[in-house]
């Protein structure tokens, strides 16, 4: 099994239903979102949650102009992702209807 | 206590890139540093030694990481280097204003049987923030000792020491707050335990070994399957049946962490825009970015000739004439040959090539700031979607880039992509990169071929070579390499204002390396060309030399270098690419005075096949050291004999097709 996709353990937070998740490279620059799933094998997981990528965590979209890499605020620090990785990356955002 | 000399402590050095580690190892140990590689590893291994009083700290610094796992070689090493080398402390250096990303590498630090010393660096950049940090409260919710740090403006690192010499002379009393699994997954990490018991290899510490396993680690799983190849069985179905452990137990750190930081730090809530985030509207803008990039470019190039070529006219002039002609004198007495060898074939030749240290230093130099400020990742960020058209990605950029310094920390450079086709497309472009040795060729021979034009030309050949790279890297990617795209995952660090210090260790080292060189290698083969180009008779034009040089005419007619000289100076660039230089100073001969060597091939050349001659020199196979290092990399002779071909067969068609197509112009 290469996918290890694993749902928010946390209960902080009321849990998402699944059509409110939206990748993290349909945001744009300034959107605010929370990180609910990571889809991407354990390889890509485990670098990614190195770096503060877990579900639960806070991140901000600070650049993203159309085809090209994502640029996020995580955990106070920069990370850029590219448009894949960005894909893999499944957030909600808050207040969106 | 009478004063005597205290056992030497080893202290490894830890910490995630970007949070100044590389500034407090350089502070401390200077140039008492030694770089070499981790043994059987191409990863830059640097130690040094910190003396003070009655002390010799040893300091071992770990390759920069984010965790402990086995992502990646980086990680690899630092954990196996922590346990099974036993340092007596680790201290961890922590970015003060990202405190929670930084303290995941402390929470797998802490698990391991050793005393940890955590280094709160960059607290200025946290204060200017206004992120106030609590040093004591953060060392008494974690149980280990937390030392501030400016280590920028050095304040800090000697209380830093003290802490290590304290817990290294009393490692019993070290009881950390250790970062516990969530309840769910603790009966399954204890069977896991239970099962591997006695049966791990020393010195891995059993505990951790069960926790690694639980999170999926490929380096322990292989481990434990070869020293326990039953309990394996049995573990592997457990952990087939917890997948889902990995994000839970690092889920499990950062709520540790949460409560570590919590009564530590004071946030101000959604803070103004920092320096970094606006410098990084223009830096990371798809248009502007590139415009900056660019435009950096060119300011490296402007300032290497503005500042580095009346240095090298001076040291060819100023320094290396006068020597020849001083050891003419001393000389005069010896038998010819010794004369002619150490006049003509090492003053000449390697002598030479000494001149092109001011261009090395100022390229390096310039490297160094833009590394050292923070900026290189975002050229990695800009470029990242043109990588793309290779199927490579924006860390690829890195390495291409440090090859305009030199190619072999370039090919070497590629460790950082993780996926072994983006590597090898990687290394096979990057001897494309012209390095320093080739612009200092061009730098030494383009004035004197094209006066004015010089510098466009000299744009023109790099901008050629870049073209060439590209149009090699979409080929091959089509039609070698089909697979899938590796993942682009890279921290922007926070800019910030250059350490003279880090900077100029990393100059002093590259100088070191070329001055290496060229009382090495260059000197051996400057002598060997010399006596290829007097033997049997003496005579330049019916020597050795100018036989292989003829025998190569030829090819080199369909390029316009009619003279075997030429030729003979492009083999020679195999050696190093300075060589060429150092071969056309022996052939033409250096002795002239007021009429530079440039100045002379000048007039052998026509304008086309001068031009002929640059874009081969800059297009022509691997330096014998770039080889070297590709061979090792790539650990395939298969590899390194495509990537020599490859190179062989595009300088020579670019070279005939310039000659004819300036041919057609008129030139």
């Amino acid at each position: 099994m290469s996918k290890a996709e694993t749902e928010s353990p946390s209960s902080a937070t009321s849990a998402p239903t699944e059509h409110s998740l939206r990748a993290l490279s349909e945001l744009e620059a300034g959107q605010q979102g929370i990180v609910r799933l990571l889809s991407g094998g354990k390889e890509f997981t485990s670098r990614v949650s190195a770096l503060g990528f877990i579900p639960g965590t806070e991140i901000t979209v600070l650049e993203n102009y159309g085809r090209g890499p994502v640029l996020v605020a995580v955990l106070e620090t920069r990370v850029a992702l590219g448009r894949g990785e960005a894909n893999k990356v499944q957030v909600e955002v808050p207040n969106e209807a | 206590m009478s004063k005597q000399t205290r056992r030497p402590i080893t202290v490894a050095l830890a910490g995630q890139p970007n949070v100044g580690k590389s500034t407090v190892f350089n502070m401390l140990t200077g140039l008492n540093q030694h770089v070499g590689n981790w043994p059987g590893k191409t990863i830059e291994q640097k130690s040094g030694e910190y003396r003070r009083n009655d002390r010799v700290v040893c300091l071992m610094d770990l390759p920069g990481t984010y965790s402990l796992s086995a992502n990646s070689e980086e990680e690899r090493i630092a954990r196996n280097f922590i346990i099974r080398q036993k340092p007596d402390v680790v201290v961890v250096i922590v970015n003060a204003a990202a405190l929670e990303r930084n303290l995941y590498l402390v929470a797998e630090m802490l698990m391991l049987p050793l005393p940890v010393v955590v280094g709160l660096n960059m607290m200025d950049v946290a204060n200017g923030q206004g992120v106030q940090v609590e040093p004591h409260v953060l060392e008494a919710t974690l149980g280990a000792p937390v030392v501030p740090l400016v280590a920028s403006k050095n304040q800090g690192l000697g209380e830093l020491i003290d802490a290590a010499e304290r817990v290294a002379e009393n490692p019993a009393l070290f009881s950390p707050n250790r970062p516990a699994i969530r309840p769910e997954h603790q009966p399954i990490l204890e069977q896991i335990h239970a099962l591997i018991a006695g049966q791990v290899p020393p010195p891995y510490p059993e505990d951790w070994v069960a926790l690694k396993l639980l999170e999926g680690d490929t380096e322990i799983a292989a481990m434990i399957q070869q020293a326990a190849p039953q309990a394996w069985e049995h573990v592997h179905l457990l952990l087939m049946q917890h997948e889902d452990a990995y994000l839970d137990i690092a889920g499990g750190r950062y709520e540790w962490i949460g409560r570590m930081v919590r009564a530590a730090v004071v946030r101000p809530r959604a803070g103004a825009l920092t320096l970094t985030d606006r410098l990084d509207k223009i830096a990371t803008h798809p248009l502007a970015g590139l415009a900056l990039l660019l435009g950096i470019f060119a300011f490296v190039f402007w300032l290497t000739y503005t500042l580095a070529t009346p240095l090298v006219d001076w040291l060819d002039a100023g320094v290396i004439s006068p020597l020849a002609e001083a050891a003419e004198i001393v000389l005069a007495a010896t038998p010819a040959w010794l004369s002619g060898l150490i006049i003509d074939g090492i003053i000449g030749g390697a002598g030479t090539v000494l001149t092109f240290l001011p261009i090395l230093l100022i390229f390096f130099a310039v490297l160094g700031v833009l590394e050292d400020v923070g900026y290189l990742a975002r050229a990695a960020y800009v470029m990242d979607r043109f990588m793309h058209w290779m199927g490579l990605h924006g860390k690829s950029f890195l390495p291409l880039f440090l090859g305009f310094g030199c190619n072999v920390p370039a090919v070497m450079g590629t460790r950082i992509l993780e996926d072994r086709r983006a590597r090898l497309l990687t290394i096979l472009l990057a001897p494309l990169v012209p390095c320093t040795a080739r612009l200092a060729v061009v730098a030494f021979l383009a004035p004197a071929f094209f006066g004015k034009a010089a510098a466009l030309v000299s744009w023109g050949l790099v901008a050629g070579n870049i073209l060439l790279l590209v149009f090699l890297g979409i080929v091959l990617n089509r039609l070698v390499f089909k697979g899938a795209r590796s993942a682009f995952i890279m921290e922007m660090p926070l800019y910030h204002l250059p350490n003279l210090r880090t900077i100029g260790l990393f100059v002093w080292h590259n100088a070191l390396a070329f001055l290496r060189k060229a009382g090495s290698i260059i000197v051996v083969f400057s002598a060997l060309i010399w006596v290829l180009s007097v033997l049997p008779g003496g005579d330049i034009h019916h020597s050795l030399l100018a036989t292989l040089g003829r025998w190569l005419g030829p090819i080199g007619r369909l390029m316009g270098l009619t003279d075997w000289r030429m030729m003979v100076a492009l083999l020679s660039s195999f050696i190093a690419k300075e060589n060429t230089i150092a071969a056309l100073g022996i052939l033409y001969g250096t002795n002239a005075g007021e009429i530079g060597l440039a100045t002379r091939l000048a007039a052998t050349l026509t304008p086309a096949a001068a031009l002929a001659f640059l874009v081969v020199q800059m297009t022509f196979i691997p330096c014998v050291a770039t080889m070297a290092v590709i061979k090792q990399e790539t650990a395939s002779w298969k590899w390194t004999a495509v990537s020599v071909g490859l190179l062989l067969l595009l300088s020579f068609l670019a070279g005939v097709s310039t000659y004819r197509l300036s041919h057609l112009i008129g030139w």
